[in-house]
């Protein structure tokens, strides 16, 4: 009996370290490994530390990487800008509707991904509801189209990671302590100056866990460039899944995949070390 | 540190009301703070004492009347552009920030140069005995550590008026002794005007050079400790501080300073004609228990004093003090304290004693009142 009780908190745990295991650890490894494979799907694959397949990768598709990484980089900066207002309003403001503002937020969760990104490519459409309708007032000339630029897809990234990134501001908001708005009040600071120098700071866990949510998801997403842009704005996540699925050069697919994953990795640690993120756990605690 | 500040720097409020929708926090109140004075605000909660303190402070405007301080009217000024610094009752220290930087935030925010500031917090820092704390997180901190760097954030901006909301009441009981004791020394040393906020009897009656009774948004009472505890001006007053024993009486007669009273079980008794409220008809008169002598069996009262007779029953050992519940003639509850000086023995229960007392430890209430609800002592 005391040693089942000992023994508990790891037994409840074992689900969790069995999932990471199976979902996390030995696909991580598979595809290390296949990185380093040569072979085709049909004769097999031989794992023979070949790390030509890595320089390939990160010779031959630079342009995508930069280009993923700067709609990441724009779509999480925007969606932080627009989603900070609409957190901080529910929390300060949303009184006893709070919920129903956050599952408004949550409802166009209910309609499928794909669905709602092609929703976009017809609104967006050369003559959809929005150019079609400002073409034939003049307003636009009829050569300007949205769709198959990289805006539409830093657009598409933007829409779909918005719910993401209030989520995690509107926790860090609800729970500060209001009194110490107060306090910066009393001690000279105007409301803007106690924004800045009180409320930002104190809301940085969330906005750092929305950075981790929106911008990895957004930097390595295909669906957004395969959908709502054109040639010109193939991402990282394109060319993975062409190689997987189209040319099915394995080998090539696991070494983006990993080169993206370890670029991902440097950049949110050179994002923690720039915004101190040591203190932001100190003190979110 | 600054000079005490002259009775032109008084902080005034005049006709001050707070309503929150239908409801009335705050119901036509006037006070004069003079400057430099440690007053306070005493009442239970719900009184009003808080939102009074928030107006003053500017994080609520007042529904009608007026707020001066030194003079200028700051009833709409908002509080970042008062010159008012608050003690809050959670301390509210900004968790992101080290101790310096905490009890630095006001003087950044005005500007003051960066010399000035090192100087101003460490001298602060020493005053409230925190020097070695400066790079310590408020998280790190005690209670009673977080209680002084509170108050030297809001102190280093030398302001016109200190404000402080319950501050001692997160502390427990051996702490909160000492920090009174320290906020004492450090007004004295300031000279700032002090305004504290409290439910705590003692703690006002502790600290205070004036206080001010609250009870259901209104004013009760102003008066030094002294006065507000000897004289209570109501029964409410009279009740809140301190325990109070009261019998209902007729005024019948007054001579020069000395009214008489016929008291409902017969006796009549005397006191000052200026302790009875204005026109007072029916009145009910107080007496601390503390004020009661026993008189022994044939011992005759003191000329002049008053006497009645009561009947002993059960009675609590205190070591400096004897707490003895009696019952009047007219079998009214009264608490009798003696002093544990062992002139008297033990009084088994059930006998029959005089009390005696002197007409000047005597108040008198109107008769009409109603018993303060809660928060008895």
């Amino acid at each position: 009996m005391r040693l089942g009780g000992k023994l508990a908190p790891y037994l409840l745990s074992l689900p969790g370290w069995a999932y990471l295991l199976v979902f996390f650890l030995i696909p991580l490894v598979s595809m290390l490994g296949m990185a380093l494979a040569v072979g085709d799907p049909i004769s097999g694959f031989v794992i023979s530390f070949n790390f030509q397949e890595f320089v390939d990768a990160f010779n031959g598709y630079q342009a995508p990487f930069i280009r993923s990484f700067w709609y990441g980089t724009a779509s999480t900066i925007v969606t932080l800008l627009v989603s900070y207002p609409v957190a901080y309003w529910i929390a300060f403001y949303g009184g006893r509707h709070k919920s129903t503002y956050l599952f408004l937020i949550m409802l166009p969760f209910f309609v499928s991904f794909v669905i709602r990104v092609l929703a976009w490519e017809f609104i967006l459409s050369d003559q959809g509801v929005i150019l079609g309708t400002l073409k034939q007032f003049g307003i636009l000339p009829q050569s300007s189209r949205i769709l198959s630029t990289q805006w539409a897809v830093i657009g598409g990234l933007i829409y779909n990671s918005f719910a993401y990134y209030v989520l995690p501001l509107y926790v860090v908001l609800e729970k500060l302590d209001r009194r110490l708005v107060r306090a910066a009040n009393d001690l000279y600071a105007s409301p803007v100056t106690a924004f800045m120098k009180i409320i930002l700071p104190l809301s940085a866990p969330g906005i750092f866990a929305g950075f981790l949510l929106v911008f990895v998801t957004n930097v390595g997403d295909y669906v957004n460039a395969a959908l709502l842009g054109g040639p010109g704005t193939y991402m990282i996540g394109n060319i993975i899944q062409d190689s997987f699925f189209q040319s099915q050069d394995y080998p090539m697919a696991a070494a983006l995949s990993s080169i993206l994953m370890l670029m991902l990795m440097v950049a949110i640690l050179l994002y923690s070390k720039a915004f101190g993120t040591d203190t932001i756990q100190e003190y979110a605690a | 540190m600054s000079a005490p500040l002259s009775a032109g720097q008084d902080v005034r409020l005049e006709h001050v009301v707070k309503q929150f929708g239908g409801w009335t926090a705050v119901d036509d109140i006037s006070l004069t703070i003079k400057g430099g004075e440690f007053f306070s605000l005493l009442g239970p909660s719900g009184c009003g004492k808080s939102t009074t303190l928030s107006m003053i402070g500017g994080f609520e405007s007042p529904t009608s009347g007026a707020i001066y301080l030194a003079g200028e009217d700051v009833s709409r000024l908002p509080s970042y552009k008062r010159d008012v610094n608050t003690v809050f009752q959670s301390y509210a220290l900004f968790p992101h920030l080290d101790i310096f930087e905490n009890v630095a935030f006001g003087l950044r925010r005005k500007g003051v140069k960066k010399a000035e500031i090192t100087e101003r917090v460490n001298t602060m820092l020493k005053l409230v005995d925190l020097t070695g704390f400066a790079k310590r997180k408020p998280g790190q901190l005690s209670g009673g550590q977080q209680q002084r760097v509170a108050l030297a954030r809001a102190l280093v901006n030398r302001p016109k008026l200190l404000l402080l909301d319950e501050p001692l009441g997160a502390l427990d009981l051996k702490l909160r002794k000492q920090m009174q004791i320290e906020l004492k020394r450090i007004q004295h040393e300031v000279g700032i005007t002090f305004l504290f906020v409290t439910h705590d009897q003692e703690e006002a009656m502790a600290m205070s050079d004036r206080l001010a009774v609250m009870s259901k948004g209104r004013i009760e009472q102003v008066g030094t400790p002294a006065e507000v505890y000897d004289h209570p001006a109501t029964e409410f007053v009279a009740s809140f501080l301190g325990a109070s024993n009261f019998i209902p009486g007729e005024v019948v007669g007054q001579s020069g300073d000395t009214a008489a009273i016929r008291l409902e079980d017969g006796a009549t008794v005397n006191l000052p004609a200026r302790a009875l409220p204005p026109a007072a008809k029916m009145v009910k008169i107080g007496v601390r228990p503390e004020k009661f002598i026993i008189l022994a069996r044939n011992e005759s009262a003191p000329p002049g004093w008053n006497a009645i007779e009561a009947r002993t029953g059960v009675s609590v050992y205190l070591g400096v003090s004897r707490q003895y519940m009696m019952e009047s003639a007219s079998g009214r509850p009264l608490n009798v304290y003696t002093q544990n000086s062992g002139q008297l023995g033990e009084l088994a229960p059930g006998e029959t004693v005089r009390l005696a007392w002197h007409p000047d430890h005597t108040f008198a209430v109107n008769a009409n009142e109603t018993q303060p609800e809660g928060e008895q002592r």
